[in-house]
């Protein structure tokens, strides 16, 4: 019998689907696995957590992990609900700034006629490359110069640009039909007009992906708390919780695992839900988005 | 095909461009430019962060390449193998994992992509804990406890500690975690494919699906395979930085020393940021130069 094409995105489970699902489980347990041992962990009381032999699951669930992660922060002299605020308060600035910094930039870039577009189109695209590491000594003295060192100006302002997220954005504009746009302009619509009443509705997706990827980077960042600021009132949650996984080095960190991994585990796990929750929300939005994330 | 129609009213799209573009472009400017070219500039400099930087001109640069023993002994071979394992490595898995998912209904696919990519979300460094507890050393380790249960060692072994293993683990953790953003852009672009040129190729005499895989799916979402590579070169170079989030910093015997690390040491805590700052550039370097290949490779012409 002749190949009849792979059947790519089928409506309906089929039998056939099994056997890929097969092939690809050991790679799915490998991914997913640590994830699941990680909500397993937090949930361990005492006892369990250092079982011997060892268990993956949790078999008599507790917040233990949880209400002790929240008094130890009570007696290091700085509440939790500090930590919790800035890290909030970071995350939204710092996304909000940043899907309407690049979803202006790129309807400009998309839509726009100006001298340098392609010029810019190109640096943006060369900046998909950027490796902030790579960076950190000149941020932490840009940071300094600016004198924006121990203020939340220093959480903010540097993790705002994000290359992925204007290209992504940029690439998704380029779909919205010219002569829509086009349209608004004979009925006397500004750029301003067409930006808020056409682009940003049509581009929901987009900011959706954009926003996601931005909260990704700011919620997980330490860079800002470790270098930018040394006020202990104003670094994040983020950095309160590694700090009660990572203050052994590497001399005596076993110690400070044992003692602590219940905590830290509660504390990797409010690290990671907000950011499952979101992806579960936004999906269909990031993956219509991704459709138009080609470099061409 | 390119698009070149711009709409903008002639009289003041020039004057609203700017507008647009002024907010994101400062801050690009501000905190990815112009660290970047600080970068380059102290890279030429003996700054120790304390007194004002004297030109030293390409010494830095020389010395990693004569001097720095523990640059050429560790740190390059140890970056080399990672970055050729987590980047092309994940790179192909992630699109043999998209292609395969592709081919699944809906909800089996979502809930297998969603899996897939949760790595990505915790970012590494937030997940220290669950590597540290995994790994432990003694024969409550999770790793330690299987391997003894299935007759693989007799004795514990000391992952974090042991030179041996930790390039290795931190090779895992990065695979592990190399399901990002490219995964996803492969997994859209195969979904969205033209399902007339599969059928166009099943006429033509396309037998089975790797194939097909070659001849069609590949070749018409080149854009995204470029996109995706570039997404894995930098992740490849970025996640390094777990080494010394569970070894401490130097690692081991410097084991698992990788370039992000190698900064990390004398930017912030030898304080010899000219060097660091040399090291930088050619971090950027090779990332400018991984993804100038990858650009050959998937450029349509």
């Amino acid at each position: 019998m002749a190949y009849k094409g792979n059947r790519i995105n089928p409506q309906k489970f089929e039998k056939g689907q099994i056997k890929i699902i097969l092939i690809i489980l050991p790679l799915v347990l490998f991914m997913g696995l640590p994830i699941v041992f990680i909500f397993n962990h937090a949930f361990k009381p005492m006892d369990e957590l250092f079982a011997f032999p060892p268990k993956f699951f949790v078999s008599r669930p507790t917040l233990d992990n949880f209400t002790k992660l929240f008094k130890a922060s009570r007696t290091a002299g700085i509440p939790m609900s500090r930590y919790v605020f800035n890290s909030i308060l970071v995350t939204v600035a710092v996304v909000f700034s940043s899907i309407i910094f690049s979803s202006a930039a790129g309807f400009a870039l998309s839509k726009l006629k100006f001298k340098g577009r392609f010029v810019l189109m190109n640096i943006n695209q060369a900046a998909l490359m950027f490796v902030p590491v790579a960076v950190m000594i000149p941020r932490y003295l840009t940071v300094n110069v600016l004198g924006l060192t121990n203020t939340y100006f220093a959480h903010i302002l540097p993790l705002i640009p994000v290359p992925v997220a204007l290209f992504l954005v940029k690439q998704f504009i380029d779909q919205v039909p010219d002569s829509l746009i086009e349209a608004a302009y004979i009925d006397g619509a500004t750029d301003y007009k067409v930006y808020l009443k056409i682009i940003i509705p049509m581009i929901k997706p987009a900011i959706a992906t954009a926003a996601i990827l931005v909260f990704q980077s700011v919620w997980a960042n330490m860079e800002t708390s470790n270098y930018f600021v040394s006020d202990e009132g104003l670094k994040t949650l983020t950095f309160y919780m590694n700090t009660l996984t990572n203050t052994g080095g590497n001399v005596t960190f076993q110690g400070i695992v044992v003692a602590g991994q219940g905590m830290a585990a509660a504390a990797s796990l409010i690290m990671f839900v907000p950011n499952l929750i979101l992806f579960i929300i936004l999906q269909n939005s990031i993956m219509n988005t991704m459709a138009h994330s080609g470099i061409k | 095909m390119k698009r070149k129609t711009s709409i903008g009213r002639r009289e003041n799209a020039n004057h609203s461009a700017y507008v647009f573009l002024f907010p994101y472009a400062l801050l690009f400017l501000v905190f990815i430019l112009v660290p970047i070219a600080i970068a380059v500039l102290l890279s030429f400099t003996n700054f120790n962060a304390i007194e004002f930087p004297g030109f030293t001109g390409f010494i830095n640069y020389i010395n990693l390449i004569t001097k720095d023993e523990v640059f050429m002994q560790y740190v390059l071979p140890n970056t080399v193998k990672f970055a050729l394992i987590v980047g092309p490595g994940g790179y192909v898995l992630s699109f043999l994992l998209a292609w395969a998912l592709a081919q699944l209904s809906k909800v089996p696919r979502t809930i297998l992509a969603l899996i897939l990519y949760s790595p990505s979300m915790t970012s590494g460094v937030a997940m220290t804990v669950l590597w540290k507890v995994m790994f432990s050393g003694d024969q409550t380790g999770y790793i330690n406890s299987w391997l003894i249960h299935l007759g693989i060692i007799t004795d514990p072994i000391i992952w974090m500690v042991n030179a041996k293993y930790l390039l290795l683990i931190v090779i895992i953790i990065g695979l592990w975690s190399s399901m990002g953003v490219g995964f996803l852009a492969i997994l859209a672009a195969i979904l969205n494919s033209d399902e007339t040129l599969y059928e166009a190729a099943a006429i033509d005499g396309v037998r089975n699906s790797f194939q097909e895989m070659f001849y069609i799916t590949i070749p018409n979402m080149k854009p995204q395979m470029l996109f995706a590579a570039v997404m894995a070169i930098v992740n490849a170079f970025q996640t390094g930085f777990i080494s010394s989030q569970l070894a401490g910093n130097p690692t081991p015997g410097y084991s698992a020393q990788l370039i992000v690390n190698h900064i990390e040491d004398y930017g912030f805590i030898r304080y010899e940021m000219g060097y660091a700052a040399a090291v930088s550039v050619v971090l950027l370097g090779i990332v400018y130069l991984f993804s100038g290949i990858s650009k050959k490779l998937f450029k349509e012409d």
